[in-house]
C-alpha cells in the first residue's frame, strides 16, 4: 500500500481502498458476457438493476442490448432502514418493494447486494427476485468469500462496466459493512428454484453467480402489437 | 471611462420573438442556461419566481428554472431545466438536460442528459441517455431505437456465448456448464 494511501486512511478519507489509482479498481469479469447474452435471448429484454445509478452502465446496456432498464438502488434502502434503526423490518419491506409483475423481468443485476443482508432479508429478497424474473431470464450476482472480519473499512462498491469482460470497482461509504459470506449451498437454496448456470471464482474473494430461470425465453409478453417477424 | 458596460443587460429583458405556448406563464430572466445554448438559436428562459400550470408547447429552446406542473411538448427542441427549475410533468422534447428537478416520464428523440445535481424520478424513452455520476436517478431507461427490429438487435450478440479471452481467475466453469458446487 503506497504510503499516501495510509495517510488518507489515518485522515478517514471515504474513497480510499486498498486498491491504488482508478486503473487498478478495474477487474475482469467472466459472468457480464453470459449474462448479457441469456439477456438477448428476450426479443424486448427489460433489465432491472439492484445498484446505484450509474449512468455509463445505462448506456452500455441500452446499447449492447437496446433492453428496458430499471434501476432500484436497494443500498439506498438498506441505508435507510441501519439509518432508522429499523432493520429488523428489511424482510417486510423487500416483500412490498418490488411493483413489477410475476415473470416480466429478463435480466436482474444484483452485484453485491446479497453481502450485505443478513438471512432473512435475503430470503425474501432473492423470493421476490425469483418471483419477477422471467423463464429463461438470468439473474447475476456476486458474494464474497472473504471474511469481512479482515475488510479494514466496510465500502459498498459501485460497479462500472468498463466492457463485457471488465468491471471498475467504485468504493463508496456504506452505512452498514458487509455480512458472513453465505456459503455455496446457502446460496443455491437462496434462489431455489433457479438454476446456476454459470459459477466462477475469482482471485478478489469474490464469487461471480449466474442462475437462470428454467423454461423457455418468454418473448411474447414483451412483443409489441406492431412487431413484424 | 464611464461607459456602461453593454453586456450586462437588465435580467428581465422579455424574449424578442414566439415565446413558448404557455397557458399560463410570464417569461422572465434568468441566468444563462448552463446547458450549452447554440449560437443563432432562441433560448427563452423561464425564470425562477414562474410557475406555470398546464402545458407548455413551444417551438424554440428554453430553459426553465421555476416550476411546472402538467405537460411540457417541445419536440423538435432542447429543453433545459436549470439548478432551480422544479418539473412535475411528462416532458416531451428533442434533447432535454436537466440540472434541476424533474418528476415525471420524458421522452426525447434525441437525448437526455442529467448532470451532477440534477434529478429524474420518472421513466425515460430516448435513444442517447447520460446520467452523470452525483445526479439521482428513481425509473427506468428505455433506449430501443425506433425502426431497429429487436431480432437484428441481438442476434450479433449471441456470439457473447463464445468464450471470452482467459481472464486471470482461478476457476472458470465451462460454458452452459450444469450446476456446480465447490
Amino acid at each position: 500500500m503506497a504510503l499516501s494511501d495510509l495517510f488518507a486512511r489515518l485522515r478517514g478519507d471515504d474513497d480510499v481502498t486498498g486498491d491504488g489509482g482508478a486503473g487498478e479498481l478495474v477487474k475482469p469479469t467472466k459472468a457480464l458476457t453470459r449474462f448479457l447474452a441469456g439477456l438477448n435471448t428476450s426479443q424486448q429484454p427489460v433489465l432491472l438493476d439492484l445498484g446505484p445509478v450509474v449512468g455509463s452502465n445505462a448506456t452500455f446496456f441500452g446499447g449492447e442490448v437496446g433492453c428496458k432498464i430499471l434501476i432500484e438502488d436497494l443500498s439506498k434502502d438498506i441505508d435507510r432502514h441501519v439509518n432508522q434503526s429499523k432493520l429488523a423490518e428489511l424482510p417486510a419491506f423487500f416483500e412490498q418493494r418490488f411493483p413489477q409483475d410475476s415473470e416480466t423481468i429478463s435480466g436482474i443485476l444484483c452485484w453485491d447486494i446479497f453481502d450485505y443482508l443478513e438471512r432473512a432479508a435475503a430470503d425474501q429478497l432473492a423470493r421476490q427476485l425469483t418471483r419477477v424474473l422471467q423463464p429463461g431470464g438470468v439473474l447475476l450476482a456476486f458474494f464474497s468469500t472473504a471474511d469481512p472480519q479482515s475488510t479494514i473499512r466496510p465500502t459498498y462498491t459501485r460497479h462500472v462496466v468498463v466492457d463485457r469482460t471488465h468491471l471498475e470497482y467504485r468504493p463508496y461509504k456504506p452505512a452498514r459493512a458487509k455480512q458472513r459470506p453465505l456459503l455455496n449451498r446457502d446460496i443455491q437454496r437462496l434462489f431455489e428454484p433457479l438454476r446456476v448456470a454459470e459459477n466462477f471464482l475469482l482471485k478478489t474473494h469474490q464469487r461471480e453467480l449466474l442462475f437462470r430461470k428454467a423454461g423457455k425465453p418468454a418473448t411474447a409478453p414483451f412483443e409489441s402489437p406492431s412487431a413484424v417477424r | 471611462m464611464w461607459k456602461r458596460d453593454e453586456s450586462v443587460k437588465p435580467a428581465n429583458v422579455p424574449p424578442t420573438s414566439g415565446g413558448p405556448n404557455a397557458q399560463s406563464s410570464a417569461a422572465s430572466g434568468a441566468p444563462k442556461p448552463e446547458g450549452q445554448p447554440q449560437m443563432g438559436r432562441d433560448v427563452v428562459n423561464v425564470g425562477k419566481s414562474v410557475v406555470i400550470k398546464g402545458e407548455l408547447n413551444g417551438s424554440e429552446d428554453l430553459t426553465i428554472e421555476g416550476q411546472v406542473e402538467g405537460k411540457i411538448e417541445l419536440k423538435d427542441h432542447v429543453l433545459t431545466i436549470g439548478s432551480n427549475g422544479k418539473i412535475n410533468a411528462q416532458v416531451f422534447a428533442k434533447a432535454l438536460i436537466v440540472l434541476g428537478e424533474v418528476n415525471g416520464n420524458i421522452s426525447a428523440s434525441d437525448k437526455v442528459e442529467i448532470r451532477d445535481g440534477g434529478s429524474v424520478d420518472g421513466d425515460i424513452v430516448s435513444p442517447r441517455v447520460a446520467i452523470a455520476e452525483g445526479a439521482h436517478f428513481r425509473g427506468s431507461v428505455d433506449m430501443q431505437r425506433k425502426g431497429e427490429s429487436p431480432s437484428k438487435e441481438t442476434e450479433p450478440r449471441s456470439a457473447g456465448h463464445t468464450a471470452p479471452p482467459a481472464q486471470p481467475q482461478t476457476h472458470a466453469a465451462a460454458p452452459g456448464a450444469q450446476p456446480s458446487v465447490l
